[in-house]
């Protein structure tokens, strides 16, 4: 019994407290004396602050105080996490991204001033008494429109509103050679339209400085409680790391939009030492469309070459990404480090030069979300796959088949050179899409399609090979391509005196079910029950240090941390347990709980081994007592999942609606410690590919104002859009880290929106439609139909 | 204004400003905290609740509304300690991740089920139409609640 829970679909630990409304969200704690705040936020999109009066909301019943951008906080700044030069060598652009506005507001939604009540509806009454006089200046939206000569400026010294130019793969003039001699080249000009990451839980921040302590704590509904303190602490506000604590109990999903270090939770907990009183802000849905990071909003013009077999020649980029007005914390890597870097795929094209030029625009800052780069890669490279096949008349299993790099596990064989900097660990594309194929039954289904078309029925199938990095390392490797901050994880195993197990990981669970899966490996490799392991995160006075939850890294870096930390444990137990049982170390093994003298029956339980190292009284000399290491896992590489998302359509010729008939997805997140939550990211992973491909978008009109700012106009999936997923996989496991995991969180957004808009495309393409913009509206597909 | 409210099984009398939502009475007043407010528009469903038996949006319906009426929140659905059987469902079925949107969605399917005991996949993705979830794509939430059907039986 020696892995009697990994790999097992263990029922989730913390479903409890969730299901009996136990949780602790940051929203449902209240605390003596507790102030409330509101913003005053811009309705312009560009616009100068001519005055600011509070006089009247200051006079407001509740009110404790209002401040603007003209007070202190004004001076203070959010950083940005991530610098990306220009080609020349140039710093980025990088302004400063004040708490409340000065001078100037650059978006609709940008605080302007916080009002702070003995009641919420009086900060919010007060705050629209906040009269601010405005003279409206020029508006940019749009990526491509901001980089023209003669765009108005979002930032008055960023020249063309560009935040940086960046380029990698091979040199451009060998890349365009080889697609000129291509025989056929696929080209897309489109949009990845700007999707708003929508956790179900608004942003809440509760601010609680103590005066007698003169220590501030700070609730947030963070995805990294360390990331926000360090940040807050030594950029933001310059206040002292160790005076501050950053708790983020649960989180109600983050999707990436709360990775980032906001302006509201410097400025609350700046506040609440101004005021002497704890504040909690908690954001409307109107607010947290206006102002939490969004996501995509790439303009893209991709070109992929082929010869006359279908063999990829080359692929070329353009990209301008639209940051927004300013640079949220790891905005500037999403469309560089996180995007180009994957442009090989799982194909073997010999020459990529990818180019991105990143500007500011007047809308509100864009960041990483579920996939955050890696899904628009997969989008420019999945759908250029499929375009291509039905442009040459060629299968798309095949031409994926055909351009494939062969299968390498990393160990007999070595990892994957990209022409992209990258180094892939291992893989098996071919698996992923026989096995995905055979699951839709892909041979029979185009002959369903044939006689269907026979009928004028549109039915369509769509296929999606992709590739994922995930838990981005090592952190020397990330520091040269500007990350300022170490992307290792911290992973402490406290064996307490009677063997009961306390594990305090920096890695933050908002949904992933660390609580559970964490536990399954702690109990299996230290062969103690699962009950007797106890899982804790979201509090730096708990937790040593941590970098938090992203990117897919909890379980590939985070795990291995507390993996690093087991085997210390292991090997002192095995000291205290050679003293214990008269026998060298070495001839000890470790297994189902206890050390056993090998070829003998002698042996004593791991309990026995943590008693005695609390109670050291027949103890080897000169060992510590205790029994509790903390550990840094800095991995040598990012990890690689990768898989094959195949969608099945039937579009309605009369109203261009879609139904999706069939969603398969066969994926390898390498080995698998709970099946049932790794399904379940999946599941949840393609229904949010599934909203870009069919319904979700931002919009901006021309003046900057979020036409798509409620839930009335933001369409995203609901129950009664999307059938059952039919999830499979394969297991090539990571070659680098000890749990040999790759990371499942975000696969399924990577995966699914190409496969759904191939699916459609190759339904409609008997009508000779070529192409069609994201989200594939029943409108948008009905025109297409008719014209 | 005076409203009495039976919560639970419990009756509460509160003074309360007339403008105060049913999700902020339950919340605010009786510290009820598994009542989620998601979007204030009734959009999301997370503050899904049960006044006399029918799911409602409590983000959007006045306290004072449901003056002497019965309503049920997650936290009564539990008896002496045991899961509902929905709530079960949805422990073993994986219908929930980050828990967030859980409570209305554990509402909702009350009222499905105890106006339609035998759903079909559609009839339970329709009845589901009010309610977001963004974690779990729906899938494991449906299954949850074809076999909570089951289980009720």
């Amino acid at each position: 019994m020696a892995n009697q829970y990994i790999g097992q679909p263990v029922k989730r630990r913390e479903d409890n407290r969730f299901l009996t409304g136990k949780g602790k969200y940051t929203d449902d704690l209240k605390l003596p004396g507790m102030t409330y705040a509101a913003f005053a936020r811009s309705p312009y999109a560009h616009a100068r602050i001519v005055a600011i009066d509070t006089s009247e909301a200051v006079r407001s019943p509740g009110v404790i105080a209002v401040y603007t951008g003209n007070d202190e906080c004004g001076q203070f700044s959010v950083p940005c996490g991530w610098q990306v030069d220009f080609k020349n060598g140039e710093t980025m652009k990088e302004p400063p991204h004040p708490l409340l506005a000065v001078g100037k507001v650059l978006h609709v939604g940008e605080d302007v001033a916080i009002v702070i009540a003995d009641s919420l509806q009086q900060a919010r009454d007060a705050a629209e008494l906040v009269n601010v006089e405005y003279e409206e200046l020029p508006v940019v939206t749009n990526a491509r429109d901001a980089i023209k000569e003669g765009a108005p400026l979002v930032h008055e010294d960023a020249p063309r509103n560009m935040v940086y130019d960046w380029e990698i793969g091979n040199p451009k003039e060998e890349v365009d050679n080889a697609m000129a001699s291509a025989h056929h080249i696929t080209r897309l000009d489109f949009m990845n339209q700007r999707l708003a990451p929508n956790a179900i839980e608004p942003r809440c921040y509760i601010a609680d400085y103590d005066v007698n302590a003169d220590k501030y704590t700070l609730y947030t509904s963070t995805q990294n409680p360390h990331l926000i303190r360090l940040l807050m602490c030594a950029f933001a506000l310059g206040i002292p790391e160790h005076k501050v604590r950053v708790v983020s109990h649960d989180v109600g999903g983050g999707f990436g939009s709360k990775i980032y270090h906001y302006t509201e939770e410097a400025l609350l907990t700046w506040a609440s030492k101004k005021i002497g009183r704890p504040i909690k802000w908690t954001s409307d849905r109107s607010e947290a469309f206006l102002t939490d990071a969004h996501g995509r909003d790439n303009c893209t013009l991709a070109e992929m070459g082929f010869d006359k077999e279908g063999n990829i020649v080359a692929l070329r980029v353009k990209n301008e990404a639209n940051l927004g007005a300013y640079l949220s914390t790891f905005s500037t890597c999403v469309p560089t480090y996180l995007h180009g870097t994957l442009a090989q795929g799982c194909y073997k094209t010999p020459l990529i030069n990818i180019d991105v030029t990143a500007v500011f625009t007047n809308t509100n800052p864009v960041d990483a979300y579920r996939g955050a780069g890696r899904p628009e890669m997969t989008y420019i490279l999945e759908h250029l796959m499929d375009t291509a096949a039905l442009e040459m008349n060629m299968d798309p299993a095949e031409l994926r088949f055909k351009n494939f790099i062969p299968p390498f596990d990393g160990v007999n064989q070595p990892g994957y050179q990209t022409q992209v900097a990258l180094q892939y660990d291992s893989g098996n594309y071919h698996g992923t899409l026989r096995r995905a194929l055979e699951m839709v039954g892909y041979e029979d289904f185009r002959r369903q399609q044939a006689e269907a078309r026979k009928s004028g029925k549109l039915l369509g199938i769509g296929l999606s090979t992709y590739i994922e990095g995930c838990g981005i390392a090592p952190s020397a490797v990330v520091g040269s391509l500007g990350a300022r901050a170490g992307l290792y994880e911290v992973g402490q195993v406290r064996v307490q005196p009677t063997g009961k197990v306390s594990v305090y990981t920096g890695a933050h669970s908002h949904g992933q079910g660390h609580e559970t899966a964490f536990a399954q490996f702690v109990a299996d490799k230290l062969g103690i029950p699962i009950e007797d392991v106890e899982i804790h995160h979201g509090d730096t006075e708990q937790v040593a240090f941590g970098m938090g939850t992203y990117g897919s890294r909890s379980l590939a870096v985070g795990g291995s941390a507390i993996v690093k930390s087991i085997e210390k444990i292991v090997d002192k137990g095995a000291k205290i347990a050679a003293h214990k049982l008269e026998a060298a170390a070495g001839d000890l093994e470790f297994k189902d709980g206890k050390y056993t003298v090998k070829g003998t029956e002698k042996s004593i339980s791991f309990a026995d081994v943590a008693l005695t190292a609390y109670v050291p009284h027949d103890y080897p000399e000169g060992l510590e007592p205790g029994l509790d290491f903390s550990s840094f896992y800095d991995p040598a590489n990012f990890t690689y999942p990768f898989g094959a998302h195949i969608c099945v359509v039937e579009v309605d010729p009369d109203t261009g609606k879609i139904e999706i008939k069939r969603f398969v997805a066969c994926d390898d997140v390498g080995n698998v410690i709970n099946p049932m939550i790794v399904d379940g990211q999946i599941h949840g992973g393609v229904v949010q590919g599934i909203g870009q491909a069919l319904l979700e978008g931002v919009s901006y009109n021309d003046d900057g104002q979020m036409i798509t700012g409620s839930y009335m106009d933001y369409a995203m999936p609901r129950a009664d859009d999307v059938p059952f997923i039919e999830t499979d996989r394969t297991v090539t496991p990571c070659p680098h880290n000890p749990l040999g995991v790759k990371g499942a969180g975000e696969a399924g957004a990577i995966g699914a929106t190409p496969a759904l808009v191939n699916a459609v495309m190759d339904a409609i393409s008997t009508h000779g439609v070529k192409r069609l913009q994201m989200p594939l509206t029943p409108e948008r597909v009905w025109r297409a139909l008719k014209n | 204004m005076e409203v009495s409210i039976q919560v639970n099984g419990k009756e509460y009398s509160r003074d309360v400003p007339p403008m105060m939502m049913l999700a902020e009475f339950l919340r605010e007043e009786l510290s009820l905290t598994g009542t989620h407010i998601g979007c204030d528009t009734v959009s999301c469903g997370a503050c899904t609740v049960l006044v006399d038996g029918k799911a409602v949006k409590s983000c959007s319906i006045l306290a004072a509304q449901v003056n002497g009426q019965a309503v049920k929140t997650i936290e009564g659905m539990a008896e002496n300690g045991n899961l509902h059987p929905i709530q079960e469902a949805f422990k073993e079925h994986h219908g929930l991740q980050c828990g967030f949107c859980t409570p209305g969605m554990v509402m909702t399917a009350a009222d499905i089920l105890s106006n339609n005991p035998n759903p079909s996949e559609s009839e339970i993705r329709h009845g589901l139409e009010g309610n977001f979830c963004r974690c779990t794509g729906y899938h494991n939430i449906v299954k949850s609640i074809q076999h909570a059907a089951q289980s009720l039986k």
